[in-house]
């Protein structure tokens, strides 16, 4: 059911182009979309639709070409660079396909690093840390460096390292993508369970259609427009008529 | 733990150029155990963790600015002493202030011979507290086995035998007023003019041995050590009156004329009024030295041989630790992109790059200047000319420090330039 709640993201018109000339490339033709507190939307669509183009504007780390694009009122566009960085570091969580995870780093050291980089003190980050890494199940493997994790438990650890500092917003690209199945659904239960909550959004971009059932909403995107917006019942429910 | 040891038996050589070194240890140390530190030296904590995780390019990093600052010492100090060797024969004669010369002299062994009475002339000059006159020529010494050496022979005033040398080891320098005396060095004695058995070992010449100089007999007396000669011929020592005997006949046979100053006197105007007063050239100590070792820098190959080892040391460290240095980073440019997504400022990535550079620079630097003074220290004893003054370290320090700003500077500009976006790229 459509939650009334603050809204997080507002995108209006935005539109973003890559390349000039005979190379130019539109990967977002005027988006327009709405992700209120408390929902876990998940970006759907073919590849080149402009999922990823598109949380990464709404993420802060990639500048749209036109339109607004605003987190809690907020428009990256009208920040600076340092201000940019700051707030996306205050109030936007990640979560990669491929996890990211500094490979000299422990677990807890990696899951802290949000934390240290904000300027929490290092005995703070690193109990904070323990805390989170319990959360996700890995309490007994916080000394293991990503290498000697499997891919479900480095997903893991990248979790925790993008809720560790309490975000406004969590993005996700292809959090499942690398994982096998089982693995998946659990990483998606475990994200529904501890990345949702009623002041923050969720955002995943997949195209795994197995993990569409753990969305409130789908926003539907192609060619670079986002063409439908409904809720994952409707959706998956479309999908089996057709 | 091999690092560790390497770094301990360098420090035992030379530890001034380690202090570097041992500050960023301290520092890493205190950022690894304080639990306390603040989040930007924890953030340095993670670069260093970072650039020590990639053993394989840490490691290659830190061999080509090690094998960089090696060859750039190294070569640098062999350069250093080859120059001094040019010039050695002026730091063991300390007593005069000024050598007065024939004004066609080039260098210290561009020998124009001066009549004796231009020592007479000198001393008439207001300001010369004493002038005394100095035979230098290279004579041919003729061995007891029947071979010849080149030896530099050095004839002292007879009455003061003032520029005698500056460490008399056996013998006193008076007992160069006995007959047919001379006093030798001791790598001389011990190696070219040492007697060798026909079982190939070599006896080396002792006071009371005897050898010939120019058909005249010359008695060891006295054993010197003295700075090597730039040719590493023996030294010998010997009176102005006897060095005229050993040597050829020629009309003219003082080579230089030894001035002291009175107290008070400023040695360049009274340098001047020597040659104004004789038409002979004077030159200060320093000025000698330095008129020396511009000849050899001007009209020999030796600079540029060693200018160019040098600069392909430099090539080398900008080849190879420039290059993994850069390329250590783009490893790492999806962590740096994830960092700088999560919030990291360009200011804690710019000094994370910075301190992995300085971390490699500085271990890099200490390893190769500690072996080149292991070298240094090592060829003490042979013909190696080596010399490892403090400027020359801030030399080699200097040339690592751009080696790492240049590889830093790509690392930089890569890491600011970057676009957190990269974080979504799946490759």
């Amino acid at each position: 059911m459509m939650k009334k709640a603050t809204v997080v993201v507002r995108c209006k018109g935005v539109t973003k182009t890559y390349g000039t000339g005979s190379t130019e490339v539109h990967a977002l033709n005027g988006v327009d979309l709405e992700i209120h507190a408390g929902e876990h939307m998940m970006l759907v669509g073919p590849s080149g639709s402009g999922k990823t183009t598109l949380i990464s504007i709404i993420a802060g780390v990639l500048g749209q070409d036109h339109g607004e694009c605003s987190i809690f009122d907020r428009d990256f566009s009208h920040m600076n660079r340092y201000e940019k960085t700051r707030y996306r570091g205050q109030n936007i969580g990640f979560v990669f396909q491929m996890f990211n995870l500094i490979p000299a780093l422990s677990a807890v050291e990696n899951v802290a690093v949000p934390l240290l980089i904000q300027g929490v003190r290092r005995r703070e980050a690193i109990n904070r840390a323990h805390e989170i890494l319990d959360r996700v199940g890995l309490g007994d493997r916080s000394l293991s460096r990503p290498e000697e994790l499997s891919g479900g438990q480095q997903q893991r650890i990248a979790i925790a390292r993008a809720i560790i500092h309490n975000p406004k917003l969590i993005v996700c690209d292809e959090p499942t993508s690398a994982l096998d199945h089982e693995t998946g659904h659990k990483i998606m239960e475990l994200l529904c369970e501890i990345a949702v909550g009623t002041d923050r959004a969720l955002i995943v971009v997949t195209h795994d259609a197995r993990i569409f059932e753990f969305a409130d909403r789908i926003a539907k995107m192609d060619d670079g427009r986002v063409t439908l917006v409904t809720s994952s019942f409707h959706y998956l429910s479309d999908k089996k008529k057709n | 733990m091999f690092c560790t040891i390497v770094l301990n038996v360098c420090f035992t050589f030379h530890e001034k150029a380690f202090q570097g070194i041992r500050t960023i240890i301290i520092v890493s140390r205190i950022f690894w155990f304080n639990p306390n530190t603040k989040s930007f030296e924890i953030m340095n904590l993670i670069a260093l963790k970072m650039l020590i995780g990639n053993r394989a390019k840490y490691f290659g990093i830190i061999i080509g600015l090690m094998f960089a600052s090696l060859l750039i010492t190294q070569q640098s100090a062999i350069f250093m002493g080859l120059m001094t060797r040019t010039y050695g024969f002026l730091t063991d004669t300390q007593l005069p202030d000024i050598w007065v010369m024939d004004p066609m002299v080039q260098y210290i062994d561009d020998l124009k011979p001066l009549k004796e009475t231009d020592s007479l002339r000198v001393r008439s000059v207001e300001g010369v507290a004493w002038a005394v006159p100095l035979y230098k020529g290279l004579l041919k010494a003729r061995l007891t086995n029947g071979t010849f050496q080149a030896c530099h022979v050095i004839g002292l005033d007879d009455e003061t035998l003032i520029g005698g040398p500056p460490h008399i080891l056996q013998g006193q320098l008076a007992d160069l007023r006995r007959s047919d005396a001379i006093i030798i060095d001791i790598v001389g004695a011990a190696g070219k003019l040492a007697t060798k058995l026909p079982d190939g070992k070599r006896v080396p010449l002792k006071i009371g041995d005897t050898l010939e100089l120019n058909d005249h007999r010359a008695v060891v007396v006295g054993i010197c050590r003295v700075q090597r000669p730039f040719q590493s011929q023996p030294v010998i020592y010997t009176t102005f009156s006897r060095a005229t005997i050993f040597a050829p006949r020629e009309r003219k046979l003082m080579s230089f004329v030894l001035v002291k100053a009175k107290p008070g006197q400023d040695l360049c105007q009274l340098c001047q009024r020597i040659s104004d007063s004789t038409g002979l050239a004077a030159y200060t100590s320093d000025e000698f030295k330095n008129l020396t070792v511009r000849y050899f820098m001007k009209y020999t190959g030796i600079p540029i041989n060693f200018g160019t080892t040098v600069i392909l040391g430099f090539i080398v460290g900008i080849a190879i630790a420039g290059q993994t240095f850069y390329n250590f980073t783009l490893d790492n440019i999806r962590y740096f992109g994830t960092l700088k997504a999560m919030g990291a400022s360009d200011r804690i990535l710019l000094r994370m790059v910075l301190l992995q550079a300085g971390m490699v620079g500085g271990i890099g630097y200490g390893l190769g200047v500690g072996a080149a003074s292991a070298i240094g220290l090592l060829s003490g004893r042979t013909e190696l000319s080596f010399r490892l003054p403090w400027q020359l370290l801030l030399v080699s320090a200097a040339a690592i420090t751009l080696i790492c700003a240049a590889s830093a500077v790509l690392s930089i500009l890569k890491v600011l330039r970057l676009e957190p976006a990269i974080v979504f790229k799946n490759s």
